[in-house]
């Protein structure tokens, strides 16, 4: 119980800290909406064919601005040494670690939430056939993101190349979990049901969260204790 | 002394590898469906197993850091993802040479094919991460966890024959698909031609542990003539 209200109270903290400045959700949305707008170019955003590629699409926009929060996360405690405050707080590194991830699942769920309707309207693409079972799949894709990032964030915060190493290291890490959300998400703007051969898609999705979880969850202490 | 044995040893394997050419190029008989271009499978096969060796053994050895935090698991588990990245290449070129042949492409997007990059993409990405890092135990450390991450892809590559269709050939060796795929002469020519090619491997990575250390002795020698 303590460990959970631990883990909230760092969310709190660091959602605050963004609420207040704002500073990787705009840079995000915006960025967002500049990819949404390059892929325009990239291919004719009225044909038939964008319906059967809008999940690969959606899902890269994502990755890419998602990419941006994730960055901040643990970018944002080195100023003033607050990491090492953190880190020798009574907290233990998998609660803080937990909080971090808390705060940045909310945080990219926030911006895909935003950027579906912008990339409906822009696509021409009908979303709210399987609204329900599309944000279950955004739900479980999105926590893959955010551990493997979180943890990558945590791994990459002292590098001097932190912003190129991070993309590097975490998109060949992700490809499982965008592979699965980028199949199911085309399916079910389809309109299309989940059914028999693509069930593999969400348990690989489901396993791929578990697996990672775990794993980050007894590892983040040794990358965080320096 | 050591030295001579690991030459010994390397040399034993030419010879071993020279004798294996000649029995794969004229004592076995073509295959009847894809004719001679079969033979690339003698090394196709040995050099994933190694390259999979060796990734599995770079992860156990980061493990092994994490937990003793001692730089010698360090040492192992860098050049053990270097020798099994060079393998992985044997595997690749040998893989797009036969699909040239038998298929037409060099390349297909199929889920084994695709897996067999990511997995090469991760591990140049560990080896990137470790340049990227001045200080030596948070570099192995930080490296240790990426590379028992990376591992998770290790996995999938392998079992990417069982979980998707792909255009990869199945499984074939009798452990994994329960016999009867493969004549056993030719299925026995894998596993005798595997052999020097692993003493090959094992020689790269004492050589390779051998350079970690005498780097790691030089990097303290300089920081104790910096002390004086």
């Amino acid at each position: 119980m303590n460990f959970l209200r631990q883990s909230l109270s760092v969310a709190a903290k660091d959602l605050r800290s963004e609420f207040r400045t704002k500073e990787s959700i705009n840079a995000a949305v915006s960025f967002a909406v500049v990819i949404l707008l390059l892929f325009s170019f990239a291919m004719d955003p009225t044909s038939e064919m964008i319906a059967e590629m809008s999940g690969g699409l959606l899902w890269l926009v994502y990755s890419f601005a998602g990419a941006l929060i994730l960055n901040r996360s643990f970018a944002r405690e080195l100023p003033n040494d607050c990491l090492d405050a953190l880190v020798a707080s009574p907290l233990s590194g998998a609660a803080l670690f937990l909080g971090k991830s808390l705060a940045n699942y909310l945080l990219l769920f926030l911006l895909e939430l935003l950027c579906l309707p912008v990339f409906a309207v822009f696509y021409n693409v009908t979303i709210s056939r399987r609204l329900g079972w599309m944000m279950a799949v955004f739900a479980l894709a999105t926590w893959g993101l955010t551990v493997i990032g979180t943890v990558f964030s945590a791994l990459t915060v002292n590098l001097r190349l932190r912003e190129l190493m991070l993309p590097m290291l975490v998109y060949p890490m992700l490809i499982p979990a965008l592979m699965a959300a980028m199949q199911l998400t085309t399916i079910l703007i389809a309109g299309q049901p989940i059914t028999g051969d693509d069930e593999i898609w969400l348990r690989l999705l489901i396993g791929f969260d578990i697996i990672f979880t775990s794993l980050a969850l007894a590892l983040i202490e040794t990358v965080l204790i320096t | 002394m050591r030295e001579k044995i690991l030459y010994l040893f390397g040399i034993t394997a030419g010879f071993w590898l020279a004798r294996n050419l000649y029995v794969i190029l004229l004592g076995l008989p073509d295959e009847a469906d894809q004719g001679a271009i079969y033979r690339i499978l003698f090394f196709h096969l040995p050099g994933w197993f190694t390259s999979f060796l060796m990734f599995i053994g770079a992860g156990v050895a980061s493990a092994f850091y994490l937990a003793k935090r001692d730089l010698k698991y360090d040492a192992f588990a860098v050049a053990a993802t270097e020798v099994g990245l060079a393998y992985t290449c044997i595997g690749m070129a040998t893989g797009m040479i036969w699909a040239r042949i038998i298929w037409g492409i060099w390349w297909t997007w199929d889920p084994r094919l695709t897996w067999a990059l990511i997995t090469m993409l991760i591990y140049a990405g560990y080896l990137m991460l470790r340049k990227a890092i001045d200080e030596p135990s948070e570099r192995a450390k930080n490296t240790a966890v990426m590379s028992i991450f990376s591992f998770a892809a290790v996995i999938i590559t392998y079992k990417a024959i069982d979980w998707w269709r792909t255009q990869h050939p199945g499984p074939v060796l009798s452990f994994r698909s329960g016999g009867g795929r493969m004549d056993p002469r030719m299925e026995s020519m894998i596993y005798v031609n595997w052999m020097p090619l692993l003493m090959l491997a094992i020689v790269f990575l004492l050589i390779r542990l051998r350079q970690e250390q005498t780097q790691r002795e030089i990097e303290s020698l300089r920081r104790y003539a910096h002390a004086r």
